[in-house]
């Protein structure tokens, strides 16, 4: 209860001078409707309900400090294949996007929308993931920038100075940064215009089987990781790096099914 | 009433600054408590209990917008009472706590370090019984009387339980398997075996066969690839057809001696998953055949890799090319006669460097199980399997058998799975993200990342609906369907289940078309700006208590209030039944000894379910309290009176098997005095 009564001070002094009449007002009809309604109303008194903003004790005060400087050093615990694991998923993910934002421009199924809205949910989700943890690690971060079929990735150096300017596009000519084509399951440039070209069951069998071997790629990135020395150590990397493995052989089993009913039918 | 309800509701709308909503529920519930009365107090007492589809809820919900921190961050709860919060002790601060197992007053707590043990004889102030260091992933946790299993996955716990890891891809020293401790002194755990597999273990189930008294059995599931043989022989990754004995597609029993618990083995690798749609290989499409050969026409390296002919490029093959330079101790950029060399070993390379012997993984149904629920009263377990809900048969625990299997686009990954008492429905979860992904953003579907409910008749599974935990969570803050257990409230399906930073949800599927939340708690996540994985791992009802391991802030415990959504009467009987052990993946039948708080609980949901009319409940209320106070033959006879009483009326009812239950429990009440 004496929580709930300093709640209810800071929050009306913090919002006393705003809105005031607001405020009154709708606290006092507030407590008219309360006191004046029996029945239904007053059964709502039994559902308790509160919201509040504990104290920290010294106690957890001193063990908040302990808990961040823990954080902190748990993320120092990783490898060079680590890093360059997290730096090519980026770009192998970055292309899944721009496959699947090709769905619903190019009339997909309404199986294959869903799927394509799924990957893009799930990979820009990982794609953030692995951002941070290179940022976290005071390592060179890729910044993907999509513009249609085009991906280009530029490494943001440590201190936020770009430092480097790849360009994704999947022709034969020299790159300036990384070549990440030869990935495992990387579509080159040719095959993603001719996904963009496609429609409908077209499209969608050109999808799936592209994003099938896509997805195997991942899968293979991960195997690899796992069979360097010292590599995946960090709990974050592991983990990361095995949901990536178990999320897309799933999705791959599912595909592969989408496809033979579509073959079938 | 409704239209009440309605005028609440329109001021809310008005008064929609979110804190000043929060402010404005705090004043609502301070003028209700200084305005009910005594006789307000007694007129709820008679007046009926609201139908769950018309309880009022907290409206805004109180979950959304809550302030981050990692010890103080704030808090919404409903429905249930904070009993008390403790944080992990400095060794495993930092790092994840995992799963929980019961045994007696104390609850053992994994951690990525290792396992707390916690005396829970006082849930308000828990204390510490021992720490014990011992990394490694995920360390979840079981018991069976004096012996506790921890599963070792990730790639740096070892043998010795030492903290330095294992930085070789083959080493003796590394433990992926299964840790047996002895804690016959629960206060001086002792290492006593352990059991390694090939793929390590993520979670495991603990069976006791209720016909085997000797021996206890572990279910392992392992999701991480599989080791080098080197490192344990006999491991492979090839498919089976090529390997019988490959580590793929199958989940491991192990037999585990209780008079000898040190001589645990692996005594069976069923294939559960067999001839599972066994999707056939598509091959390659034209268009990437036109590639390759148009590939191989220019020159290109094409190798096969990961099953299928692929054109090898940019990385892969400076690096082959590099390794190629060093072979022949040379230094400097590769020559064209490494080229060649390359272009002639290059099949070898490729296989020896991706250890890539498993071919066309993809063809076949799921590879492994995350979590198989144990039901040995019914003799059924659900196997939560990648793409797959399973339903085994686990009457021999040696040779579990699958009788069923479903699917669902709207699932990403299954994840565990959860029985009603009686077995007639079985709920899947989603670990949609693997459990560090933001998946309850406002933007999120409902359908995805939830529970499923389906029926289970006649060895098959029926879906019904979806769960989800309603209120939209931060990009900051982990969330997903995870691991929770039911409560037994007699006559309903209740149970908890953790939503990681989504907090504590408890919802109520005894209808499963139209699942019902009816208690929560949530905090705000441990940082404003960055996400940072924590939030409740898992929350298990155990005597009474509802303990969650949170991953980064430590112990929570709760107790269930009364509500519109929950009577006292209902809880009381639920705290009337008594666990001596509790495991994360083995679901016990829970059964509810005759009392008076069960008669009373059943009576309430007559009444909730609009089952009879007012007096007739009443009646029966004013009987039981009678038959409560009366003494020895006097009891058994109103006991009996007022079950004959239902049984007639009973017949005249649409949901009799209740109003029978009730008389039954009377019945059987009255024969025992």
């Amino acid at each position: 209860m004496d929580q709930i009564v300093g709640v209810s001070k800071s929050i009306f002094e913090l919002y006393l001078s705003k809105h005031t009449f607001t405020l009154l007002f709708c606290s006092i009809v507030f407590s008219i409707v309360s006191c004046t309604s029996t029945g239904q109303l007053s059964e709502s008194a039994s559902t308790s309900h509160t919201s509040f903003k504990p104290e920290k004790t010294e106690t957890e005060e001193r063990l908040e400090e302990v808990y961040w400087a823990k954080v902190e050093s748990a993320k120092m615990n990783f490898t060079q294949a680590d890093v360059d694991f997290m730096v090519g998923m980026i770009a192998h993910h970055s292309q899944a996007l721009i496959m699947s934002d090709l769905a619903p421009k190019n009339e997909a199924g309404s199986m294959v929308q869903t799927l394509a809205a799924r990957i893009i949910n799930a990979q820009k989700d990982e794609i953030a993931s692995m951002q941070r943890w290179l940022r976290e690690r005071n390592q060179p971060v890729p910044k993907v920038h999509i513009d249609g079929l085009t991906l280009t990735i530029t490494m943001e150096s440590p201190e936020g100075q770009s430092s480097g300017h790849e360009h994704m596009e999947h022709s034969h000519s020299a790159h300036a940064g990384p070549d990440h084509s030869g990935m495992p399951g990387m579509l080159t440039q040719d095959q993603l215009n001719e996904l963009a070209g496609l429609n409908g069951d077209a499209f969608d069998q050109a999808f799936l089987t592209y994003m099938i071997s896509h997805h195997e790629g991942g899968v293979t990135m991960v195997k690899e990781l796992f069979n360097t020395d010292g590599a995946a150590l960090d709990h974050q990397a592991f983990r990361l790096a095995s949901d990536i493995q178990v999320d897309q052989t799933t999705e791959i089993e599912r595909m592969e099914l989408m496809l033979q009913n579509m073959k079938g039918s | 009433m409704n239209k009440k309800i309605s005028f609440v509701n329109f001021l809310m709308k008005v008064c929609t600054v979110k804190k000043l909503s929060i402010l404005i529920m705090i004043t609502a519930f301070a003028g209700l408590i200084s305005c009910s009365t005594s006789e307000n107090a007694q007129q709820r007492n008679q007046s009926t209990i609201p139908q769950l589809s018309e309880a009022p809820r907290p409206v805004p919900d109180p979950r959304v917008g809550l302030q981050a921190g990692v010890f103080d961050a704030e808090e919404a709860i409903w429905n249930l009472r904070k009993m008390s919060s403790t944080p992990p002790t400095e060794d495993f601060l930092g790092a994840v706590n995992s799963d929980l197992a019961f045994k007696g007053n104390y609850v053992i707590q994994g951690n990525y370090n290792g396992f707390m043990v916690w005396d829970l004889t006082n849930p308000e102030d828990p204390q510490l019984v021992v720490d014990y260091l011992c990394p490694a992933s995920q360390s979840d946790v079981s018991v069976y009387e004096d012996l506790l299993f921890v599963s070792g996955e990730g790639l740096g716990g070892r043998l010795d339980c030492g903290s330095e890891g294992v930085p070789e891809t083959v080493s003796e020293v590394r433990l992926r398997g299964i840790r047996i401790f002895d804690i016959s002194d629960i206060k001086n755990p002792k290492y006593i075996s352990n059991v390694q597999t090939c793929r390590g273990s993520h979670t495991h189930s603990v069976l006791k066969d209720p016909d085997d008294n000797e021996n206890v059995y572990v279910y392992v599931s392992g999701s991480a690839m599989v080791r080098p043989e080197e490192e344990l022989p006999g491991c492979s990754d090839l498919l089976p057809e090529d390997d019988p004995n490959s580590a793929l597609f199958r989940i491991e029993v192990i037999q585990v001696p209780l008079s000898n618990p040190e001589e645990a083995a692996i005594v069976n690798s069923p294939r559960i998953f067999e001839d599972l749609e066994a999707a056939p290989s598509h091959g390659l499409a034209p268009a990437d055949l036109e590639e390759i050969e148009q590939a191989k026409a220019d020159g290109k390296f094409v190798g096969h890799f990961y099953g299928r002919e692929r054109i090898i490029s940019g990385r892969f093959i400076t690096e082959l090319l590099n390794e190629i330079v060093e072979e022949r101790g040379g230094n400097g950029d590769p020559t064209a006669a490494d080229s060649s060399a390359l272009r002639e070993n290059l099949q070898e390379m490729l296989d020896e460097r991706m250890a890539e012997r498993s071919t066309g993984e993809d063809d076949r149904g799921p590879n492994q199980c995350h979590d198989i629920t144990l039901y040995p009263e019914i003799g059924l377990a659900g196997g939560a399997c990648e793409g797959y809900g399973l339903l085994l048969d686990i009457s021999d625990p040696v040779k579990p058998v699958r009788v069923d299997a479903v699917a669902d686009s709207n699932f990403a990954y299954w994840h565990s799975a959860t029985f009603n008492n009686d077995g007639s429905k079985v709920l899947f979860t989603d670990e949609w993200g693997g459990g560090t992904q933001p998946k309850c953003r406002a933007t999120d579907p409902m359908e995805w990342g939830a529970n499923a409910i389906f029926t289970v008749e006649k060895d098959s599974m029926n879906f019904k609906s979806y769960y989800k935990m309603p209120a939209a969570q931060t990009p900051q803050e982990n969330c997903v369907a995870h691991n929770g257990s039911l409560i037994p409230i007699p006559g309903r399906d209740i149970m908890v289940q953790s939503w990681y930073q989504g907090g504590v949800s408890i919802f109520d599927w005894t209808d499963p078309e139209n699942p019902i939340e009816i208690a929560y708690h949530d905090r705000g996540p441990v940082h404003a700006e960055q996400p940072v994985l924590a939030g409740s791992w898992s929350v298990y009802w155990y005597n009474g208590m509802i303990v969650s391991s949170e991953i980064a802030r430590g112990l929570d415990i709760f107790e269930l209030t009364p509500s519109d959504f929950l009577t006292e009467n209902e809880i009381a009987a639920a705290n009337t039944v008594k666990l001596t052990y509790l495991n994360a993946q083995g679901q016990p039948k829970y059964v509810w000894p005759p009392t008076f708080e069960l008669m009373h609980a059943y009576l309430d949901q007559l009444q909730r379910e609009r089952e009879h009319d007012l007096d007739f409940i009443e009646s029966i209320r004013d009987g039981l309290d009678k038959a409560e106070e009366a003494n020895g033959s006097e009891k058994a006879l109103l006991l009996n009176q007022l079950a004959r009483q239902l049984e007639v009326e009973a017949n005249g009812s649409t949901h009799k098997s209740k109003t029978r239950v009730l008389a039954r429990t009377m019945k059987t009440m009255s024969s025992k005095i």
